[in-house]
């Protein structure tokens, strides 16, 4: 501001230099500030800077090599020296029987995962919360969490065990009714709903945790009013405890249908062999063949790219769509 | 739902035909370890035969020292160890001063630090760039690589984050009094606090440690690096369409059902051991860490 006594009102000079002096020392008190900032706080962006780091070299430097997509990937040039060759990987891609059936088996086999693996955490949460007899509510479910955090190598080896043709439980039981052994796990026929049913056992009780906490988030008053009117506790179930809880389904279901392209492939590499291809054979086992086993890196990658794509739109309309219904997302 | 003190006859059925129906789904996800464990301990001519239902035919230990008395298994049970307390350490020491920043309001950027570690959840690159930037960095056949490729998570700095957001400001005043600086404020007021988020971060971190398997298997080749779950794999699935490999292992005693049955047995154990603290965290985990990006 000017301090000249003979001042007498703004003039468009003196408001340009205002306007300039004022930037000025707004400019320096922000480097300043900055400057202030980071010797207060230093330690801060000491304690981040590992993690950044470490995301920056393992995976944010590897989205920088998917462009080999667009490449004639060599090892011996490198990922930024081998020649740009556009979108022929996506041609060949787009018209590998292949892949399209490795696409058409990723969405099947998570269509089917949906439709019978999804309500079944909701259905046990539900029965879970009608159990009176708390020992027998934390026993049942101390043993159906369990298989959740045994390793997918150990869920593959008792199926294949219980399925072998020669001494395997499945077969012994159908032996006792008649039928001729099965070789289960070289049947494509067999292969989904062995794959579905394996994942239903291994998760179901795991993911019913989120529902029977949205469960015990529901106010006891409502029960309460409902006894005294002479609601039955299957009346009760399904007038209070299923809507109360709808919006958690809800949401659960909006996260599942984006990430339908998520298979646990480990699982499925486990699980098949060439004679099971046809109805086994997913996106990502499509890429493990051909990238890490075949060697083919850059054609793999471009499916890689696809599925991740196709991934990331689904995941991020679904947590558009959770959030706005809910007004908390839950990623 | 304690608060019933009237029943009538259809509440009476409904909550035993619906204890019934639980105890059924309880039995069928238990029966398969019991199954594996009275295999194991069966005779190989019993379990080949298809005899073993529910507990253990002609009982035998011969599959266990079968098993035990092989080197490869006592080299991946070790690396085992090796990469889970290594991977453990590893991923703790990245993601709680990393979480605790990301806490901290007054960090500048903090909108986009916190978007750059959520986005690595939405968004990835794929196996193929992922094991092509691991060999580029030297880290094939490592336990090294190993250790350090899968530290950070960022669903669990997430569930870190939230927590330390959670913890009341005034719980800091006195140490800052004291004139602490953000290293202790972290160590002597917020990791005490945590203690159980702390705890469950450690045990998704374990539990995804010990039965990892897939970068494992792309990753090493060396077999005296290679951790258990790869020996699993290899003996239990390769193995099983070998029937001439099989056939050698059929002897009155073991057979290749009943020496698979004891290993995964073996294997099982230490995540059994761990289990009542799983128990105490996961579900307080997995609700803290869906609650908010």
């Amino acid at each position: 501001m000017s301090t000249d006594p003979d001042f007498t009102g703004p003039t468009t000079e003196n408001l340009v230099f205002d306007a300039a002096e004022a930037q000025r020392r707004r400019r320096g008190s922000t480097l300043v500030r900055i400057g202030d900032h980071l010797k207060r706080e230093w330690q801060l962006y000491a304690m981040l800077l590992p993690t950044i780091l470490w995301l920056i070299i393992f995976l944010y430097k590897p989205m920088y090599g998917l462009q080999i997509a667009f490449k004639d990937y060599s090892i011996f040039r490198g990922v930024a020296d081998s020649p740009w060759i556009g979108l022929e990987h996506f041609n060949t891609l787009f018209n590998n029987d292949q892949f399209l059936r490795a696409v058409k088996n990723t969405v099947i086999i998570s269509f089917y995962s949906l439709l019978f693996g999804f309500p079944m955490p909701i259905l046990l949460a539900l029965m879970f919360n009608e159990v009176l007899n708390q020992t027998f509510k934390k026993s049942a479910q101390t043993i159906v969490y369990l298989p959740h955090f045994i390793s997918s190598v150990i869920i593959a080896g008792i199926v294949i065990t219980a399925f072998s043709p020669s001494a395997g439980i499945v077969n012994t039981v159908l032996g006792w009714l008649g039928i001729d052994s099965i070789y289960f796990l070289t049947k494509p026929e067999w292969f989904r709903p062995i794959f579905v049913g394996t994942g239903i056992w291994q998760e179901a009780g795991f993911q019913s945790i989120v529902y029977l906490a949205a469960i015990a988030g529901v106010s006891p008053t409502l029960y309460e009013s409902a006894v005294v009117d002479g609601a039955s506790r299957w009346q009760m179930m399904w007038k209070i405890t299923v809507p109360s809880i709808m919006p958690t389904i809800i949401i659960m279901l909006i996260i599942r249908i984006g990430n339908i392209l998520e298979v646990s492939f480990e699982m499925i590499i486990l699980l098949y062999q060439p004679a099971t291809y046809e109805t086994a054979d997913v996106v990502n086992t499509f890429i493990y063949r051909q990238g890490l086993q075949g060697g083919q890196y850059d054609f793999a990658a471009a499916a890689g790219l696809f599925n991740a794509v196709v991934a990331f739109v689904l995941v991020m309309t679904a947590n558009t769509i959770s959030k706005r219904y809910s007004r908390t997302s839950l990623w | 739902m304690a608060n019933m003190n009237l029943y009538s006859r259809g509440d009476k059925l409904f909550v035993i035909v619906n204890m019934v129906l639980l105890g059924l789904f309880t039995i069928s996800t238990l029966y398969p370890f019991i199954y594996i464990a009275s295999l194991s301990m069966s005779t190989g001519f019993e379990a080949r035969a298809g005899n073993v239902i529910l507990t253990p035919v002609g009982f035998t230990l011969e599959a266990y020292k079968q098993v035990l008395s092989e080197p490869q298994f006592w080299i991946s049970y070790r690396n085992t160890f090796i990469y889970t307390i290594g991977g453990v350490l590893m991923s703790l020491a990245f993601i709680i001063p990393g979480a605790y920043a990301l806490s901290r309001p007054q960090l500048y950027g903090r909108r986009f630090w916190n978007l750059a570690v959520a986005f690595t959840m939405w968004f990835n690159a794929g196996l193929i760039p992922f094991f092509l930037n691991m060999r580029d960095l030297g880290l094939l056949d490592s336990y090294f690589g190993i250790i350090i490729g899968f530290a950070v998570n960022g669903f669990n700095i997430i569930l870190l984050r939230n927590f330390f957001e959670a913890i009341p400001q005034s719980f800091e005043e006195a140490a800052r009094m004291d004139g602490a600086n953000e290293f202790q404020v972290l160590w002597k007021v917020y990791m005490p606090l945590s203690k159980p988020a702390i705890a469950t971060v450690a045990l998704f971190c374990i539990v995804s440690r010990w039965n990892g398997f897939f970068w494992a298997m792309v990753l090493l080749q060396d077999e005296d690096k290679i951790p258990l779950q790869v020996y699993l794999r290899h003996v239990i699935v390769e193995l099983s369409d070998d029937e001439e490999f099989a056939t050698t292992l059929l002897t009155s005693a073991y057979s290749f059902e009943t020496v698979s049955a004891a290993i995964i047995v073996c294997s099982i154990i230490p995540i059994l051991l761990i289990y009542p603290f799983l128990q105490k965290y996961f579900s307080k985990g997995i609700l803290l860490g869906g609650v908010k990006e």
